[in-house]
């Protein structure tokens, strides 16, 4: 049980997938200008990671030790078609989380976090039950930094900032200071022994 | 009458260019980020990663704009993210062949190419579109824009945070590493300020831009007078 709580907390906080692996960049820097969108499209995240990382186990477990080159191709599809799939489920299943989650949750398709978790699972040779908190805790990683990062670029906004650092090059220099900022959690591992 | 036309030829080098300078992949379009601020940390890697991406993207462009007819509209991305993948798994296990230190070291990065936006960019917006010569033009002029910027970022973080650049170290023993540029938050500041610093040239060139067109004027009303 503390395994998988360790394995939580590592991939929620101290390898977090977008501060300090860089994954998932795009829309962490194209849609945190509003924090109701960011957070949604964290809870995108987080849905379509959990379904990825059980559908990565059973790839990696019962086919691909007899096709190893096959391992990305695979992967690739999968993610495509689980996010459909998942599309289409919701859009039956609850028209209320469909409407909330919106164009994000198609456009996860192309999220590198997704593939990198998949990637990163079965390459740690984690079974199904630590797939499974490894995901949810990378999902909730990716939410936490998006959530950050929009609520301080909402705060940025009413600001008076010179007209030459405004857009990406300042989103990227806040989220160096996040990222500073998560740096510091390394120390929770030695310091528990 | 094979030679082509004085207008083709410049047609071929303008697709070239642009991706080097005035669209640059990174600097100016800000696409494939992943890769460019994670495997930035020392200029080796960041070359391995600039010619991966280069060899991924100049195939699968050839093999889409010859295949760009055959293509069913209604399937073209997932087509064009196999043929992706496909390239991208040669070139993992020829890294891992080739240069097994590189490949320990980039790990699941090579892999994470397939998701390189960049990548499926130039697919769905130039090599789909266009013939095999402009897409060989376009594919070779981007992913020279990428490696190039890859390299700024990876050389200014090995400089500041090792005192070396291609493991050679530059600087005496009194030299007292930077060591947060060569981990993940250095990444976000370096980009940043570069990207500070192409925002802060173009600006001067338009506004130079500007004033020459305003000195023509000026000049045009004087000759008028």
């Amino acid at each position: 049980m503390q395994e998988l709580l360790w394995i939580f907390i590592s991939a929620l906080l101290i390898n977090n997938f977008t501060l300090a692996y860089f994954l998932g960049l795009c829309p962490f820097l194209g849609v945190s200008g509003r924090l109701e969108t960011a957070f949604r499209l964290g809870l995108a995240n987080i849905f379509v990671m959990l379904i990825t990382a059980v559908c990565a186990w059973g790839l990696n477990t019962y086919i691909l030790p007899y096709a190893p080159y096959l391992r990305l191709i695979s992967f690739i599809i999968v993610i495509a078609s689980t996010v459909q799939f998942v599309e289409m489920a919701v859009k039956k299943l609850s028209p209320e989380l469909f409407r909330a989650l919106g164009i994000f949750l198609p456009l996860i398709t192309t999220n590198c976090a997704i593939l990198g978790l998949a990637l990163f699972a079965t390459n740690k040779g984690y079974g199904l039950v630590e797939g499974l908190f490894y995901a949810l805790g990378a999902g909730g990683g990716v939410t936490l930094a998006l959530v950050l990062l929009a609520g301080i670029r909402e705060e940025t906004k009413v600001l008076d900032i010179p007209k030459l650092i405004e857009g990406t090059a300042l989103n990227l220099i806040i989220a160096g200071i996040l990222s500073m900022a998560f740096m510091g959690f390394a120390g929770l591992f030695s310091a528990a022994g | 009458m094979n030679q082509p036309t004085t207008i083709e030829r410049s047609r071929t080098a303008e697709e070239f260019l642009k991706g080097i300078w005035k669209e640059n992949p990174v600097f100016v379009a800000v696409l494939g980020m992943c890769p460019t601020l994670a495997v930035t940390n020392t200029a080796i890697n960041s070359l391995a990663m600039g010619l991966a991406t280069t060899f991924v993207l100049v195939f699968s462009s050839l093999l889409v704009s010859s295949l760009r007819n055959a293509i069913p509209k209604q399937v073209r991305i997932t087509t064009f993210i196999i043929i992706i993948a496909t390239f991208v798994t040669v070139v993992d296990f020829m890294l891992a062949a080739l240069v097994p230190q590189v490949h320990k070291e980039l790990g699941a990065f090579i892999a994470l190419i397939v998701v390189n936006c960049l990548i499926l960019g130039r697919q769905e917006a130039f090599a789909s579109k266009n013939n095999i010569k402009l897409a060989l033009a376009d594919a070779l002029g981007m992913s020279l824009g990428f490696t190039f910027a890859l390299l700024c970022i990876g050389v200014v973080r090995e400089i500041l945070g090792s005192g070396s650049l291609f493991n050679i170290p530059l600087f005496g023993s009194g030299f007292e590493p930077w060591v947060i540029m060569i981990m993940p938050p250095g990444g976000f500041f370096t980009l940043g300020f570069l990207l500070l610093f192409f925002n802060w040239l173009q600006k001067r060139r338009k506004a130079r831009q500007e004033s020459g067109r305003q000195s023509t004027q000026y000049e045009e009303a004087r000759e008028f007078l």
